[in-house]
């Protein structure tokens, strides 16, 4: 029998090795899934790693893919340091697309360097006051912030059908459901000439780090934390837990609302109802396995990013179902779940005799 | 010791169990007669309730064995790590914590587990007139068909001990059973424990207080650091000697400091907090604590301390009423503007309320005054300056700890205890409010505690001192109050008060009646 | 104005209500079960469309209709498996893990799927379950053409909710898996297994969800679509909470929302035109929202909900 004794310290190598091998467990159970289905495994997995980062361009895609799923993954990682079940990253997303592309596709025209932040201010704002409704109702009402967010992703999405249908819709888009495009005042410059990255990449590395520091250096990191750990001990000692926890709402879903105008603003260049093939979802997934730390959110975002490129770019040569990345992104949470029971816990063996 | 007839029921021999480097339980005998009662004693983590988790079968023994009576009356082995064996074996045990679940109703919670899961019905016709013989038989009258969280503690506790008959047990524990009772209620469960042992049960008693393992036990089992210390028939003994096993040294003798006390600094007048139909409410409560001078609250748990705690903390706001702290007004709840106001908050349960697991030792050290301006610069954490000032206060309040960023759960209930003091006491409080400051401490934590509250009270602070240990109160408190169903009696000089009185106020008699 | 309230007085749309309704009843009667016993099963809305794959796919592979019903629940009962695994004796966060199951099962169905038809258009398709012929209550009027709509699947649905009322009022084991919400040390100190019986209550729980994804594919309709599922499972999380987590509420909340949901289409047909049709397809979740919010202070949570619990920790 094996008894799981608590750890004083968790050494930070071996948080960064559960992530890894729980990488690596995924992968491993996604083979079982191909040889299933008949696929080969070893050119299915060749064709994979190339494609995410078999050339610069392929590196390029996969850091384009990466950009959103780092600011969802931040987004997620704020929100669950601070126990708040934001599972609506998908809906702050688009929220804050449907924002950027209000502001920049016409509505003001101004110099980028207005125009730019006032995009990216209005999507992170309507991202942020999409989270605070749930926050607001869990804090009011008691009503579990999972169900409502989960469904308020669906509410959202059928909201920006309508305004794509209706009033936003593009008249040149030839009957298509779409956006306006956006002014080129309103889009983020592109990093490399030629490639599709662009500096959105560069804002997420920036706010990474950012959160990195507000959570770890300063009062409101500090508070954060507190109410995270243990709301009753914080609100006993004083502490603002309503105000912490509104605040993390209010960082939480402004992220994924960045998210959603750095890839209309950066990418698309308009939006679409199909912008995110869930990339607020796989934002959980890149929180879990960077076990919650802004910085360890990087590196997570682009493993994820390359199993989704790389599985894309696959399927292409060899017509296995490129739902296979959901697969391994899937598993690859339930590992790092599992995994992380290494770093909290020290298993100890237990002989199981009559005493 | 004269030889005893009664049939053996139960013998450990040479149990040993070791966490890590912590031995809990080393090599410990035990030998248990039909229809004795022994006494498990001993101090906070000496060992007993590891002992009776082995033998409930929560615990696995690294050494030892376990034998326990058939119905024959033969010694057979008992299999470890099994609760099913244990309870197949006539061991029942009455948690402290009740293990009851409050959605069922009495009935239910003892017949659970006791019906093969997939039988279609539960077969209630002859397990009801079993519970009802077994309510005559034992005077443990409770209600059986409402759900036992609608049941006093008391009424609780009652239907644990009948759950453990009606599995016919032949030897039962009872965990602590008196700390949720009043004195009167104590005496009552003795007389039924005392009943039920004519019959032939062997009852086995953990409890540390030594007043009632005196009265009740005819042989008292005492557990130091893991250790079996003595065995030896109650009748003859003392509580001094006990007392003195138990810690292993002489008890030092406490004395009282003479208060000299000034102007209140807390003042209740006709105070309500909760709404009607809540247990734990406050009803037109009247109080006074004055600079110098502590105040206790004596009353069984659930009586109204919970909301006067709550009130005083900050956590909860007056519904009606004057509260004054500290010549100010208060009408919000609003734990930082009671921290503001100069009160400190020991809260009862430390691990909930009083401290963040996951935070470091000095993170919890500066938890309520981390805005203020020799914590932070300009939103920014003055990390160095924390760690300083935590490393001194654990030297100065001598927290065994690996240094001040080590995570605070790692700490023992008694060092924590020391980071939330520091943390309390370092802010200078007016009014410093503590909720079963010792609760679940070993001995010499609970003294250094008192040593801190007494010295705090000597520079001139007000010490409200909520606890349901009465040794306790009449050994710290100047005045003592009494709380029952939300009513909170006028604070009497502790010397002219004794246990009985109290105990009578407890059960919601008046100091008049009582005396 | 009439046409709005005619509507009420329509066969057609009760029928309809009872058919958006019932897979949802089993939805929540899944959720209650597992939350009654102290785990919250976020992974229903993957196990929904596992068990609508699965369940067709076998009748599609040539089982009978009934086995397709088996092969739903035992997939169900698979991912409830590996649920009650990671969240009752690992003690892994239920939210997150609950979560993981749902991207593990869609994704698995969705590969799966992709496995079986490499290159379908239009998703084939099987004989459903056949309308119900009941006799004598078939012939009243307005019963009948009610009737007449439903499927032996929907009874299957009223009988589940007798049964898991029944369980968990009147047998030993209902008053362990409320027990076991509740507090599992008392149960455990009477000698049962909590992991046994907690890991039981989300397999048979996750068997139930599943019934609810398959009764889209093999009764509603006769195909598979990707993103049918659509939330369904999650307003089944939201409709636990408003059913208290008792059988007999659960039904009438399912059915309350099945009317409301066939209502807003009828409506939709009415007001076409006027309103884009995505105000009254948001309603569904909005009332969802509303539910929950409504009852939340009030609601009686199983007391040990998302508490891990370890054997001898006291």
């Amino acid at each position: 029998m094996i008894r799981f004794v608590p750890r004083e310290r968790t050494p930070a190598w071996l948080t960064a090795a559960v992530s890894v091998g729980a990488a690596f467990a995924a992968l491993m159970l996604t083979a079982v899934a191909l040889a299933i289905s008949g696929a080969p495994i070893f050119a299915a997995f060749a064709l994979m790693a190339e494609g995410a980062a078999g050339s610069g361009f392929a590196l390029a895609e996969t850091l384009t893919r990466a950009t959103p799923l780092i600011f969802t993954g931040l987004a997620a990682a704020v929100a669950f340091r601070a126990r708040l079940w934001n599972i609506g990253a998908e809906g702050q997303l688009y929220a804050g697309a449907l924002a950027a592309v209000a502001i920049g596709s016409g509505a003001i025209a101004a110099p980028p360097a207005v125009l730019v932040p006032l995009v990216l201010l209005g999507a992170a704002l309507a991202g942020a006051a999409l989270l605070l409704v749930p926050v607001l109702f869990k804090m009011r009402f008691g009503a579990d912030e999972v169900v409502v967010t989960l469904l308020t992703n669906f509410i959202v999405l059928l909201f920006v059908q309508m305004m794509l249908e209706g009033p936003m819709k593009d008249d040149m888009a030839l009957g298509w459901p779409q956006s306006s495009p956006m002014l080129d005042e309103a889009t983020l410059p592109k990093l490399v000439e030629g490639l599709r990255l662009h500096a959105g990449l560069v804002l997420a590395l920036v706010v990474a780090v950012v959160l990195h520091v507000v959570l770890s250096r300063t009062v409101w990191g500090f508070r954060i934390r507190a109410v995270g750990e243990n709301a009753r001990a914080a609100r006993y000692a004083g502490l603002p837990v309503g105000l912490a926890m509104a605040l993390v709402g209010a960082i939480s879903g402004g992220l994924a609302g960045l998210a959603g105008a750095s890839e209309v603003a950066g990418l698309k260049g308009y939006l679409t109802s199909d912008l995110s093939p869930g990339f607020g979802y796989a934002g959980i997934v890149v929180a879990t396995l960077a076990n919650l730390s802004p910085l360890g959110v990087v590196p997570a975002a682009i493993f994820v990013a390359g199993v989704f490129v790389g599985a894309d770019s696959m399927s292409r040569a060899i017509g296995v179902s490129s739902y296979l990345a959901d697969l391994v992104v899937a598993l690859a949470l339930l590992s790092v779940l599992v995994g992380g029971l290494l770093t909290r816990f020290r298993l100890v063996l237990v002989r199981r005799e009559a005493a | 010791m004269e030889h005893d007839h009664r049939p053996l029921v139960l013998s450990l021999s040479g149990i040993t169990k070791r966490f890590g480097p912590l031995t809990a339980n080393d090599a410990i005998d035990l030998d248990v007669r039909a229809g004795e009662i022994v006494a498990l004693l001993g101090e906070n983590g000496a060992g007993k309730t590891t002992l009776m988790s082995i033998l409930f079968g929560h615990y696995v023994a690294d050494e030892g064995s376990i034998h326990v009576a058939d119905a024959q009356g033969l010694l057979a082995p008992l299999p470890g790590g099994s609760a099913q064996a244990a309870l197949k074996a006539g061991i029942g045990m009455v948690h402290q914590h009740f293990a009851l679940a409050e959605n069922l109703t009495g009935f239910e919670n003892i017949v659970l587990g006791t019906v093969p899961l997939w039988r279609l019905g539960l077969h209630s016709r002859t397990a009801r007139a079993k519970v009802e013989r077994l309510i005559d038989e034992s005077g443990l009258q409770t209600d059986l068909d409402v759900p036992v969280g609608r049941l006093s503690v008391g009424e609780q506790q009652r239907v644990e001990i009948i759950k453990a008959l009606y599995r016919d047990v032949r030897v039962l524990i009872l965990d602590e059973p008196t700390a949720v009772l009043t004195p009167q209620e104590a005496e009552g469960l003795f007389a039924t424990v005392r009943l039920l042992a004519a019959r032939g049960l062997a009852v086995i008693f953990i409890s540390h207080k030594l007043h009632e393992v005196l009265a009740l036990c005819e042989r008292v089992v005492v557990l130091r650091a893991g250790a079996k210390v003595a065995d030896r028939p109650s009748a003859g003994t003392d509580r001094a000697s006990l007392a003195e096993l138990m810690v292993g040294r002489p008890m030092p003798v406490r004395q009282r400091a003479a208060s000299t006390p000034g102007n209140a600094v807390l003042r209740l007048v006709d105070v309500d907090v909760g709404r009607s139909g809540e247990r734990d409410r406050l009803q037109r409560a009247s109080l006074e604590v004055r600079e110098g001078e502590i105040v206790g609250i004596a009353g069984v748990s659930g009586n109204g301390q919970g909301a006067l705690a709550a009130l005083v903390a900050g956590l909860a706001a007056p519904v009606a009423g004057t509260v004054e702290i500290a010549w100010q007004k208060v009408r919000g709840a609003d734990p930082a503007g009671r921290i503001a106001a100069g009160v400190g908050r020991i809260p009862e349960d430390r691990h909930r309320d009083g401290t963040i697991g996951a935070l470091s030792v000095a993170e919890n050290f500066v938890l309520e005054t981390v805005a203020a301006h020799q914590n932070q610069r300009g939103g920014f954490l003055r990390r160095a300056a924390i760690r300083a000032r935590a490393k001194a206060a654990i030297r100065a309040y001598d927290v065994r700890c690996p240094g001040p960023d080590a995570a605070i759960r790692a700490l023992s209930g008694g060092n924590m205890q020391k980071v939330v003091l520091a943390r309390v006491l370092e802010s200078g409080p007016r009014l410093i409010l503590a909720h079963q400051p010792t609760r679940g401490l070993d001995i010499g934590a609970t003294i250094d505690v008192h040593r801190r509250l007494l010295a705090a009270k000597a520079r001139g602070a007000g010490v409200l001192l909520i606890s349901e240990d009465l040794d306790e109160l009449f050994a710290l408190a100047d005045r003592i109050a009494v709380m029952h169903a939300g009513e909170v009696s006028d604070a009497l000089d502790a010397a002219t008060l004794d246990v009985r009185t109290v105990g009578l106020m407890m059960a919601g008699h008046r100091a008049g009646e009582a005396a | 104005m009439w046409a709005a309230l005619d509507i009420l007085l329509q066969a057609n749309f009760w029928a309809a209500a009872i058919r958006i309704g019932t897979p949802l009843i089993f939805g929540v009667l899944g959720a209650l079960l597992c939350e009654r016993a102290g785990v919250l099963n976020l992974g229903i809305e993957g196990i929904f469309v596992a068990g609508a794959m699965s369940g067709w796919l076998a009748v599609y592979l040539g089982a009978p209709l009934w086995g397709g019903v088996a092969v739903a629940a035992l997939t169900g009962a698979g991912f409830g498996l590996l649920h009650g695994l990671l969240t009752v004796p690992l003690g892994l966060s239920q939210h997150v893990t609950g979560i993981g199951i749902t991207l593990l099962a869609t994704s698995v169905t969705y590969f799966g799927y992709r496995v079986a038809f490499p290159n379908v258009s239009t998703p084939p398709r099987i004989e459903a379950f056949p309308p119900l012929d009941v006799p004598v209550l078939g012939d009243l009027p307005f019963i009948g053409p009610i009737l007449a709509q439903q499927s032996a699947f929907t009874v299957l649905a009223f009988v589940c909710v007798g049964l898991v009322a029944f369980v968990l009022a009147r047998t030993p084991l209902g008053l362990a898996l409320r027990a076991v919400g509740d507090n599992p040390e008392a149960v455990e100190a009477q000698g049962l297994s909590v992991v046994m019986l907690r890991i039981g209550a989300v397999m048979a729980g996750s068997a139930l969800m599943a019934l609810g994804g398959a009764f889209l594919t093999l009764s509603a309709f006769n195909a598979f679509y990707f993103g049918m599922i659509n939330g369904r499972g999650w307003v089944c999380i939201a409709l636990t909470v408003f059913a208290s987590w008792r059988p007999g509420k659960a039904l009438a909340g399912a059915l309350l929302f099945g009317a409301l949901d066939a209502y807003q289409l009828r409506i939709q047909t009415i007001a076409g035109g006027t309103v884009p049709s995505q105000v009254f397809l948001m309603l569904p979740y909005i009332f969802s929202i509303a539910a929950l919010v409504l009852v939340a202070r009030r609601a009686d949570y199983p007391r040990a909900l998302m508490k891990p619990y370890f054997k001898g920790l006291r």
